[in-house]
């Protein structure tokens, strides 16, 4: 289990990086935290005949404020987002959804838009960024462009990524004030990817009637699927018990999982309807103890 | 936990002490010296190329390419190292077995996904690698076969060609009269348990190193090894070398064994022999993708159990008729024929059918991991015994306390044959007392009145409770060496190796009351063929119940030959009582004259040139000794878990264990319980997590540690454990085996607790392991099915 | 594994010579330099060209974390890093962690509490928990539990880890010593265990 030859290409500055990925375009792989491709590496999965390592490009190292929102660029670690106070109030979703990502030792060395890069259905940060209404900024020698979350995953493991280009960044607003949410998930083993999971927010409104909801599933598509006519339940009641059954047996009936070796379809389906409802419930028992 | 005792009458010091271990300073620094860790200099690095089908032909094999990449010394298919090609025997065969023979390397055919085709040597791993992937092989792919139930369906391809059928062995085991019992039984109760457990996942996968010796035309390999000695007499007879021009030394530290690294592979072979002819040091380090295609595991029995019994839950009789997963060739029986007689258990029964189907697969050959074909047994039997308490309305702790083979009752004897080959005897134990304390300390009344008021608010709790024997301490022998060394010490040599059960520790603990010396003088030394010519290897825990003896043993013979020195240096009239002073050697009662091991040495051992030896001195102050035990020693326990079940997730929460374990008398209870408490981790993952999966055409579909769950510490629940200690009247220390009584009962006690749980539904818990899919469909399946 | 679709493969026939590269690094505190592959892994760098073999290698695909050792304070696996990626970083590996000959606080409670076997696995381990000890004491077991669960061990079922993790932190009162070897006085009863 030792990685293939490669090229290996550390570029310092972007229009180096850009420039070699336009070269070598499909015959290249960029390597950020390295944590989805080395176990390819070394089983051989992949065999690139250029390796970009990005990590010593100045500048994408720290998660920046922007207006209302953060932008996350291409060399954050998980750990780092994980353990922000600030990223902890502005976007708990994200921050919850982090401590069910693998190991601490994964999340050091593994960034966010690498998570993103690879685009594995069953992972719990495209999920998230669904989520969040996030936006993917992609960087190649020839231009810059900007795909909202919803257009950047295409399957499983396949993202609108194309291969002379960067994920420079990923950016999201702050939620509206009085959102609460849940990361609800179900792996085997925690740090497992997850056998189905739920990213869901509700945001308060008058009355404590819920004015927003996010319902996002992960695990049971080939994509992170948001399930808006679930959300539609919710939206306008107060997310009673009998709201919150509606929203499972909505989710049930919008999900179409496959089955694999470790769990049957019918099981996925069931249990991302659970992991809705019990998100939801999460969610709405945070606002409710907050007011 | 209870009080560690020594046995009676042999003033022991050491032995049942809680001594700290003398392998851990090596370890905790970074200095241990595993296999991968020795510094070899020069050594070129081997890498296989191995089977991508479950069953094909081999048409031909081009290693042209691989031979031309820079830094590859040598390409080897089977047809290039045909003069060693020997079928590897089995470890345990039967006089019925149909047999094909395993090879070193495939020839022409291979039988399942992993199977050695081709070995590169190359400068370093990286590039064997790369070489390895340039080799093409022409395969006719030809139907496989994926399990035992495809092997026996009628019609089914055959796993070897010209097979007659796909059953290696069929056997048989009655005791009593089982037809007549079932015929007037009152109850009759029959279930399929479907019964898969993981492989050994030792840490370090398994791994070969060898260079031959062009001056003392000697052949040197390290082997990542639990049985050094089985592996050099493999070497020899496929070699067909004097065992003396072989010396196998299994690493200082091994990373761990569990049944797999007793086994001998095509690898172990292979990679000497390439050595051998390129002249260079060669290794071979297994990575974990090979470990997981290549490795033997034990994977999957399928049982059919019927039990009969009486209005009160007595047992009458007990009929199991199971299949079992051999893969593709026989490595050994012992798996299958450990099972055959492990169903009985603890219970009294007097009419016994046991029958074996042995069924060749595609898939990798399987062997011991530890429990060894005991856990699938216990679970068939303790899932009975919990049907046969639903179905009479009784408790299930009560029913297996009216069951249970009395103190008093032993030895008992079964009525079968174990597979060491000597009637199934159970020589000693106390199954009430282990039922009793496992049921005190779980609570067990107040859990029940507690299940019952959470299933009043709709929660699932369960308990459950298993119970086993364990035939441990097999034969036929293990031996020690002891000797008085030139600076003083006493060196143990044990043709045992270890993976971590601490022998260095507990060897000189037990030579050290043999003796009556300081522990500190005594040093243990494993592994190595070279300094003690034959031995069996450690597996089966059967280390302590052989070794420790044959330690005992020859500790006591060195001593005697020490003290007899010493009356004689000391001019002392003989007999008298001689003691240690520490390093010192005197009479009992008068330190004050005395002679040092060191002297002592010097005098008998290291002798002077040419100068007559003191009169009444031993010549050469070495002993050696080889234990036979008669028969299998028996260990045995109970488990007993509460758990609770989420049934929208399938979730399993456990919140409390109790392990009650007798392993006869205890060398060192801290390392018992670590003993104890690894094996029940492994339980847990047979329990609830390990399973390897194959798709239809035999490939392999859990090949990597994201898709085989072993547990972390997140998975394992802490555990109350406490012992008793029966001593085994069967060797002289009443040692029994400590290594699997952890892992043997805790897949039927949490599979019983998740059934009686979800009772309320209904909800049949047959196939293990038991992961949240299989729970959540076990409910569905209760509901469709109107329970 | 996930399937990704390959593009095409550069054989090791018609690719160039193997590029090399000088890398160095700071390992426990002493600065050294040595050459390696650019597709060498951390690990093997550390291991077989540092010649620190305390580190160990048991899946090669970053889940049993054997191989764990601390960039720059922060544990990761260096089987998933090439060593090229640690030119002109700091390492420590399980090599620095005692004082001399004498074990740290850490390395005493493992011992004490017979957390290793067969110790194959233990350096990750030990490098994992001193990471999680510099950002702070454990307090409960849950998260002791937590800070292990990034490693797996085979042999000892964890918990005297659990313990050990706890005493370091304060948060246990120590193990008793186990006894030592020298003999004992008076044939006393041998010490139990609670």
């Amino acid at each position: 289990m030792k990685p293939p030859r490669f090229t290996y290409h550390a570029p310092t500055t972007l229009e180096e990086a850009t420039a070699v990925l336009r070269e070598h375009a499909e015959d290249a792989k960029v390597l950020a935290g390295g944590q989805s491709l080395m176990p390819l590496l070394n089983f051989r999965l992949a065999t690139p005949g250029h390796l970009v390592d990005i990590n010593r490009l100045p500048g994408l190292g720290e998660p920046e404020r922007i207006e209302h929102g953060w932008r996350i660029p291409a060399l954050v670690r998980q750990r780092q987002v994980e353990l922000s106070r600030a990223m902890a109030v502005s976007a708990p979703l994200l921050t919850e959804a982090l401590g069910q990502v693998a190991h601490a030792q994964i999340r050091n060395r593994g960034t966010i838009c690498g998570s993103l890069a690879h685009g594995d259905a069953a992972a719990e940060l495209p999920s998230v960024m669904l989520a969040l209404d996030a936006r993917m900024t992609m960087l190649s020698a020839d231009d810059i462009r900007t795909v909202a979350a919803g257009e950047f995953f295409l399957f499983h493991l396949t993202t609108t990524v194309r291969p002379d280009e960067l994920l420079l960044s990923v950016e999201f607003d702050d939620p509206p004030p009085r959102t609460f949410s849940a990361f609800a998930e179900f792996a085997l083993r925690k740090g497992d990817f997850c056998l189905a999971g739920a990213a869901v927010s509700v945001t308060l409104g008058d009355g404590d009637a819920i004015s927003r909801t996010r319902v996002v599933v992960a695990g049971v598509a080939a994509t992170p699927q948001r399930l808006r006519v679930v959300e539609d339940i919710v939206t306008g009641t107060r997310g009673d018990d009998d709201v919150l059954a509606a929203a499972r047996d909505r989710a049930y009936a919008e999900i179409n999982p496959t089955g694999d070796v470790h769990a049957d379809a019918e099981y996925r389906r069931g249990l991302a309807a659970t992991l809705v409802r019990r998100g939801l419930a999460t969610a709405i028992a945070k606002g409710r103890d907050h007011a | 936990m209870d009080v560690v005792r020594a046995p009676a009458g042999t003033g022991n010091r050491m032995v049942g002490a809680r001594i700290g271990r003398r392998e851990d300073r090596r370890l905790l620094l970074g200095q241990g010296r595993f296999l991968d860790d020795l510094d070899m200099p020069g050594a070129y690095e081997a890498a296989f190329l191995r089977s991508a089908h479950g069953h094909a032909r081999i048409l031909g094999i081009d290693v042209t390419a691989a031979r031309r990449v820079p830094g590859v010394i040598g390409v080897f298919t089977g047809e290039d190292v045909r003069p060693m090609m020997k079928p590897l025997p089995a470890k345990v065969a039967h006089p019925a077995l149909q047999d094909f023979p395993r090879l070193p390397m495939a020839l022409d055919a291979v039988h399942y996904v992993g199977e050695p085709v081709a070995v590169v040597v190359a400068e370093n791993r990286y590039i064997a690698e790369d070489a390895v992937e340039l080799i093409e092989v022409d395969y006719e792919v030809l139907p496989a076969v994926a399990s035992t139930a495809d092997a026996l369906a009628p019609g089914a391809p055959l796993v070897h060609e010209g097979a007659r059928d796909n059953i290696a062995v069929h056997v048989v085991q009655e005791a009593g009269d089982p037809g007549t019992a079932f015929a007037v039984a009152p109850h009759v109760l029959e279930e399929t348990y479907r019964i898969t457990r993981g492989g050994g996942h030792s840490m370090e996968c398994r791994a070969v190193a060898a260079r031959y010796d062009t001056v003392t035309r000697q052949l040197v390999v390290w082997d990542s090894t639990q049985a050094p000695h089985y592996a050099r007499n493999a070497l020899a007879n496929l070699y067909d070398m004097p065992e003396d021009d072989i010396r196998l030394i299994a690493p200082p530290d091994v990373g761990g064994g569990f049944g797999p690294k007793a086994q001998f592979y095509g690898e172990e072979a292979v990679v000497p022999w390439v050595a051998m002819q390129l002249r260079v040091a060669v290794k071979w380090i297994e990575d974990r993708r090979e470990n997981f295609v290549s490795a033997m595991m034990e994977r999957t029995q399928t049982h059919r159990i019927r039990v009969a019994f009486d209005d009160d839950g007595m047992l009458l009789g007990l009929h199991d008729v199971f299949e079992h997963d051999q893969g593709a060739y026989v490595a050994g029986l012992q798996v299958p024929m450990i099972t055959l007689t492990t169903v009985p258990g603890q219970y009294r029964i007097a009419n016994i059918h046991t029958e074996l189907y042995s069924c060749y697969t595609n898939m990798v050959p399987t062997s011991s991991v530890r429990g060894a074909g005991r856990p699938q047994a216990v679970a068939a039997m303790e899932r009975m015994m919990d049907r046969v308490a639903e179905k009479l309305g009784l408790d299930p702790a009560e029913v297996r306390r009216r069951n249970l083979i009395q103190p008093e009752e032993m030895p008992y004897r079964v009525g079968l044959i174990f597979r060491d080959g000597s009637p199934l005897t159970y020589d000693s134990g106390d199954f009430p007392r282990l039922l009793a304390g496992v049921r005190d300390r779980i609570g067990y009344d107040d859990q029940r009145a507690r299940q019952a008021e959470m299933r009043a608010q709709g929660r699932f709790l369960g308990i459950g409770i298993a119970c086993y024997v364990e035939g441990c301490g097999l034969g036929p022998y293990e031996g020690a060496k002891a000797r008085l060394t030139n600076n003083g010490e006493v060196l143990l040599t044990l043709a045992a190796a270890p993976q971590g059960q601490g022998y260095e520790t507990v060897y000189a603990q037990i030579a050290s009351d043999a003796m009556g010396l300081a522990m500190p003088h005594i040093r243990v030394t494993t592994g190595d063929t070279e300094r003690i010519p034959f031995g069996q290897g450690t597996f089966a825990s059967r280390i302590t119940a052989t070794a420790g003896p044959a330690v005992h043993q020859a500790a006591g013979k060195l001593r005697d030959l020490i003290f007899t020195s010493a009356i004689v240096m000391l001019q002392l009239p003989a007999g008298t009582t001689m003691a240690f002073h520490d390093d010192r050697i005197g009479p009992r009662d008068d330190p004050s004259r005395s002679v040092t091991l060191r002297e002592v040495s010097q005098v008998a051992n290291v002798g002077r040139h040419g100068i007559t030896l003191l009169h009444g001195v031993p010549a050469g102050l070495e002993t050696s000794s080889y234990f036979a035990p008669e028969r299998a020693a028996y260990a045995s326990g109970a488990h007993g878990v509460v758990l609770e079940v989420d049934p929208e997730t399938g979730r399993v929460t456990i919140d409390r264990y109790v392990i009650g374990h007798d392993c006869g008398t205890v060398i060192n209870p801290m390392l018992v319980d670590g003993q104890v408490l690894g094996g029940f981790a492994h339980g847990i993952g047979n329990a609830l997590y390990e399973e390897q999966f194959y798709d239809d055409a035999a490939q392999p579909q859990t090949t990597s540690y994201l898709d085989f769950a072993l547990a972390s510490a997140l998975e394992v629940p802490p555990v109350e454990l406490f012992h008793i200690q029966s001593p085994s009247p069967l060797n002289p220390l009443g040692a029994k085996g400590a290594g699997e009584g952890g892992t043997i009962p805790a897949p039927a006690a949490i599979a019983g607790a998740v059934e009686d749980a979800l009772r309320p539904l209904g909800a049949r818990i047959n196939d293990l392991p038991i992961t949240p899919p299989k729970i959540v469909a076990a409910i569905r399946r209760a509901r469709t099915e109107g329970r | 594994m996930p399937e990704t679709t390959s593009p095409e493969t550069t054989s090791p026939e018609t690719a160039g010579p193997e590029t090399k590269t000088l890398v160095t690094v700071t390992v426990n505190g002493e600065r050294c330099s040595a050459e390696a592959d650019v597709r060498t892994t951390l690990a093997d760098f550390v291991r077989h060209r540092l010649g620190l073999t305390g580190t160990h290698l048991g899946c090669e695909h970053g889940v049993c974390g054997a191989c764990t050792i601390l960039v720059d304070g922060a544990a990761v696996r260096s089987c998933l890093m090439l060593a090229v990626q640690a030119d002109g970083h700091r390492l420590e590996t399980i090599e620095g962690l005692a004082d001399g000959d004498r074990l740290n606080p850490l390395q005493e409670a493992f011992h004490r509490n017979h957390a290793l076997q067969c110790g194959f696995c233990t350096s990750g381990f030990l490098m994992s928990v001193t990471a999680a000890l510099r950002d702070g004491p454990v307090s409960t077991e849950a998260e002791a539990r937590e800070v292990l669960s990034g490693n797996i061990c085979r042999c000892t079922g964890y918990a005297g880890m659990v313990r050990a993790v706890l005493e370091v932190s304060g948060t246990a009162s120590p193990a008793p010593r186990p006894a030592g070897e020298e003999p004992v006085e008076e044939a006393q009863p041998p010490r139990g265990e609670a």
